[in-house]
């Protein structure tokens, strides 16, 4: 089971991604964004990092790397696409995912341990996941303020698209605490929290992280 | 040679921290005319010849794919003399 984990200029997890598939069991494979070459991967992980230092706006020049054609092209197919952080923030600039990432409503770059739900155990990244099963896995970044207007707020929670909440005290001011969200059939998914940072109690403060990772080579065995 | 100007401001609906901190600081400092603060960018564009109206076209097409994001900004072209 190969999974690609794509390195933009300034990715900065792409390797914790990496080493999160292999630990899970699959197979990694780095994609570069220069190239459209999928090399016949059967899933895409885009990471965490300030991809082109965040210029202009987190994900915005990120999203028209030529790897990102061939990605927006296969996810139109149900090819599973998971961006976590600036990943995340890349798959909303490429309208992948509805809103955008803004910058945290108290202005801190934030690094915390955070506490949250899984609210969608369907998507294809979080079924091996208990349905509202709480997690606690590295939030840190500096604009992952969820926004969306009210009639996509209201369709992602009457469609089941939001994926993780946030638990606890609200962290940025994303609305209605959303971490997480996926597209309306379940292969693309994004969220700003850090599964691949909890992946083992030696660096991470859980192993909640690797289900995720489980979660998609179930799904890929399965196929 | 001339010089397009394109402005983007989040809308109004959106959330905007940085601008919230500029209007919080701008009393500190003695300034208290300001009821609130909005923050934005804006893009100075040279380029040479004159604007024809398919440039401005490309230059619309530039704002609304990489120079704003639609979901959470609006934008303006402006052509300066």
């Amino acid at each position: 089971m190969k999974i690609g984990v794509v390195t933009f200029p300034g990715s900065l997890d792409d390797r914790d991604a990496a080493r999160a598939v292999e630990r899970a069991g699959g197979i990694a494979v780095p994609l570069w964004h220069g190239s459209d070459d999928l090399k016949e991967v059967q899933a895409v992980i885009l990471p965490g990092g300030f991809s082109y230092g965040d210029y202009l706006r987190c994900g915005a020049i990120s999203r028209f790397a030529p790897v990102m054609k061939s990605i927006i092209l296969a996810a139109e197919h149900g090819f599973p696409v998971l961006g976590i952080c600036n990943g995340f923030q890349v798959l909303t600039e490429a309208h992948m995912l509805p809103g955008a990432l803004t910058r945290n409503q108290g202005l801190h770059f934030l690094c915390t341990d955070q506490k949250l739900r899984i609210e969608n155990n369907e998507s294809m990244w979080t079924s091996g996941f208990e349905k509202n099963e709480e997690i606690v896995i590295p939030l840190k970044n500096g604009e992952g303020s969820f926004q969306c207007d009210d009639e996509t707020l209201a369709m992602l929670e009457g469609e089941g698209r939001v994926v993780v909440r946030y638990l606890g005290q609200d962290p940025n001011g994303s609305r209605n605490l959303i971490a997480g969200i996926s597209n309306a059939r379940g292969n693309v998914v994004g969220l700003m929290p850090h599964p691949e940072h909890a992946i083992e109690t030696l660096t991470g403060p859980s192993e909640d992280g690797l289900t995720f990772f489980t979660s998609i080579l179930h799904q890929m065995v399965g196929r | 040679m001339a010089k397009i100007i394109v402005e983007v401001a989040l809308k109004p609906e959106i959330l905007d921290p940085q601008g919230q901190a500029v209007a919080s600081a701008l009393p500190r400092l003695g300034f208290t005319f300001a009821t609130s603060v909005r923050q934005g960018k804006r893009f100075e564009i040279e380029v040479a010849g004159e604007v024809t109206p398919a440039m401005l076209a490309d230059i619309e097409q530039a704002a609304q794919t990489l120079l704003s994001n639609p979901v959470i900004e609006t934008y303006v072209v402006k052509v300066e003399a």
